[in-house]
């Protein structure tokens, strides 16, 4: 049995305001194992949010126990909590969330920036990533150059740039067209097919049907926790057996995203 | 650009203040150097018109300044003192063949140059020899030799002076720029384009007498001085202001009227010393206050694009970036941002001293280090109002900042 990649105890978060006091997260426990791809869903107000970013480490949980890859994060100063987001942990977001006075390139560079690789080094890797996305002749543009699509795409460049263990996105194609979700959605089946952890919080109907796991929560507390549609077409594999046989039979067959780029 | 301009003036005051606080001793340092540090210099000037006018018409020949008496005197009751060297010195016009200047004699000792820190760029200096023979030879300075023999070599001809002729035996230099102070009798005419010869004091009071008589424009005058000035040369650079001090006390008693004057070159330097600081006082608060504004300028623009700027923070917290990576990077902006005013403030800086000097006629020196104390300071400032936009940015709230719209 392979270790999960992170295991959520009786999460508990609480926000005070005043004499309020909001229970937003009731103790999740969840455990998410490599190569899983997992949908969020909710209704609003349910706290997936405020899940996502106790994942990300960027916010800490009230109580509970939080091990990602076996490293206790719940607990960690400001400082360490940079440092887990910076060498762990891959961000996609709604509004794409690019730095708009940098390129394309600089943008996908910036996670390698603050982990301190070199600059011809990160140089390298980013060119690669933008390649992998279809960017690759768009390097030295802004973003506000580009379609959402395009932008959605450099910042999947950009998530990837430290050879993350978790991707986490919030509504990722929340803001895209139909067409361009989709571009996006094939791109994830990419990420996925590799062996990448992805964590999604979406409302997307469609990203359900291509996801291994749908986890749903409502007031606080997980409703219910069920196979996606991609792993209801294997529904005898287990969750670990999937992941090694994604890993070792399909990413040959992955032509748009060779393993290579991401294993630097 | 506009909110870096405090920064712009306040670099260019502490430049501007530098230059003419250093241009300010360079001026004393000048003037020592040619009055010479040791030296205290006693003048005779014009009494201020307080004897009346009925005395005036009694007598027509107005008799003031030093006297032998007082030179006597000095030299016997004031120890540690080498020499005395007293001078006259007679304005009248110099004439070579049919041009004439007008200018000044004077009756010196031949240790004049050495006392003055005159250099001879030509020629040589009279000697004691033709000082006890009462030659008439004389030494001329740049100026008069330019004007009197525009296209011949004055050393070997002669100069006429009402009617004696004197021999032209060495050429010495100007005076440094406003060195000594105006001779008496031509007050209106500064010295550094003074066309002066340097005769024997002997060979002078044989021709002029101690009264000395001048008819021009159609006025008449007539004063009796003995010596014009004398320079006193003590031992001991330390007790050249108590010297002076003790000379001081001895003229004031041979001479009720003020008709003279003590020049202390050392306390020159005081009073450089002392321009220097008003100045430093006056652009330095100006240096201040322009530095606090455009501090305050630059500390608001930074704190509207910190808050412009949050969600970018909190994207750059995501990826990983330490609290002290967003303290870096604003800092870094308003240093960029107060240092470009810096470099603008330093070429407008090296500007004002050259400007200054051109209409006020001050001395001002711009030494290497100046400009780049000034940009350091822009650079400083940048810095120390920049950190409080940069720890505000640095200590927000990841999600909170994420959330931002």
């Amino acid at each position: 049995m392979v270790k999960p990649i992170i295991e959520l105890t009786n999460i508990r978060k609480t926000y005070r305001m005043g004499d309020m006091e909001s229970h937003v997260l009731q103790g999740i426990t969840l455990s998410i194992f490599p190569g899983e791809y997992v949908c969020i869903m909710g209704p609003s107000g349910c706290g997936k949010s405020t899940l996502l970013n106790v994942l990300g480490c960027l916010d800490q949980p009230t109580s509970g126990s939080y091990l990602l890859s076996s490293q206790d994060v719940a607990h960690l100063n400001d400082d360490e909590l940079s440092l887990v987001r910076c060498r762990n942990l891959g961000f996609i977001f709604q509004s794409y969330n690019l730095i708009q006075q940098l390129t394309v390139i600089e943008n996908i560079e910036l996670p390698l920036y603050y982990k301190g690789v070199p600059e011809s080094e990160s140089h390298d890797i980013a060119e690669k990533l933008a390649g992998q996305v279809g960017l690759g002749k768009h390097l030295h543009h802004r973003p506000n150059e580009l379609s959402g699509g395009q932008q959605q795409r450099v910042a999947i460049a950009r998530s990837l740039a430290n050879d993350p263990l978790v991707i986490l996105a919030d509504e990722a194609t929340g803001n895209l067209d139909s067409k361009s979700g989709h571009e996006i959605l094939g791109v994830f089946d990419d990420l996925h097919q590799l062996g990448k952890t992805l964590i999604f919080v979406t409302h997307d109907e469609r990203m359900v049907q291509r996801c291994s796991r749908v986890v749903r929560l409502r007031d606080g507390h997980i409703e219910s926790d069920e196979p996606g549609g991609a792993r209801k077409h294997r529904a005898a594999n287990p969750v670990s057996e999937l992941h090694m046989n994604d890993v070792t039979e399909e990413s040959e067959s992955s032509a748009d995203l060779p393993t290579s780029v991401f294993s630097h | 650009m506009l909110t870096a301009l405090g920064v712009v003036f306040g670099v260019a005051s502490v430049v501007a203040m530098l230059a003419i606080g250093e241009g300010a001793s360079y001026e004393a340092q000048e003037q020592i150097r040619n009055l010479g540090s040791q030296n205290v210099i006693l003048e005779s000037i014009k009494p201020p018109d307080n004897q009346g006018p009925g005395q005036q018409s009694r007598s027509f020949v107005i008799e003031y300044g030093l006297t032998s008496r007082d030179i006597n005197q000095i030299r016997q009751t004031i120890p540690g003192i080498s020499v005395v060297v007293p001078s006259r010195i007679i304005s009248e016009y110099l004439w070579h063949d049919d041009k004439n200047i007008d200018g000044s004699i004077i009756g010196a000792l031949p240790i004049y140059p050495e006392m003055r820190n005159r250099k001879l760029s030509s020629g040589r200096f009279f000697t004691d020899i033709e000082l006890a023979g009462r030659l008439p030879v004389c030494v001329i300075n740049q100026t008069s030799a330019t004007r009197l023999f525009p296209l011949s070599t004055p050393v070997g001809k002669s100069i006429r002076v009402r009617g004696y002729y004197y021999q032209v035996i060495g050429i010495m230099e100007d005076e440094g720029q406003r060195a000594t102070t105006e001779s008496t009798g031509n007050g209106n005419k500064s010295s550094s384009s003074l066309a002066q010869i340097v005769i024997p004091f002997t060979t002078l009071m044989d021709q002029f007498g101690d009264t000395f008589f001048r008819f021009r424009s159609g006025s008449f005058e007539a004063e009796k001085v003995e010596f014009h000035e004398a320079i006193v040369r003590v031992d001991d650079v330390n007790e050249v202001v108590s010297r002076a001090e003790a000379i001081k006390q001895i003229l004031s008693k041979n001479h009720p009227r003020e008709d003279y004057r003590v020049t202390v070159p050392i306390e020159l330097l005081r009073q450089a010393e002392r321009t220097k600081r008003i100045f430093s006082i006056v652009l330095g608060s100006i240096a201040a206050i322009s530095l606090l504004v455009g501090g305050i300028g630059i500390m608001n623009i930074m704190l509207a694009s910190v808050t412009e700027r949050t969600r970018e923070i909190g994207v750059r917290r995501a990826l990983g970036a330490k609290q002290r990576d967003i303290v870096l990077q604003f800092l870094i902006e308003t240093v960029l941002l107060s240092g470009a005013g810096g470099v603008v403030g330093v070429i407008l800086g090296l500007g004002i001293p050259v400007a200054i000097s051109h209409f006020a006629g001050v001395t001002t020196v711009i030494k290497l280090w100046a400009p780049s104390l000034a940009f350091s300071i822009s650079v400083m400032t940048g810095i120390a109002f920049g950190i409080y936009p940069a720890l505000r940015a640095a200590k927000m709230n990841p999600v909170e900042a994420l959330r931002h719209v």
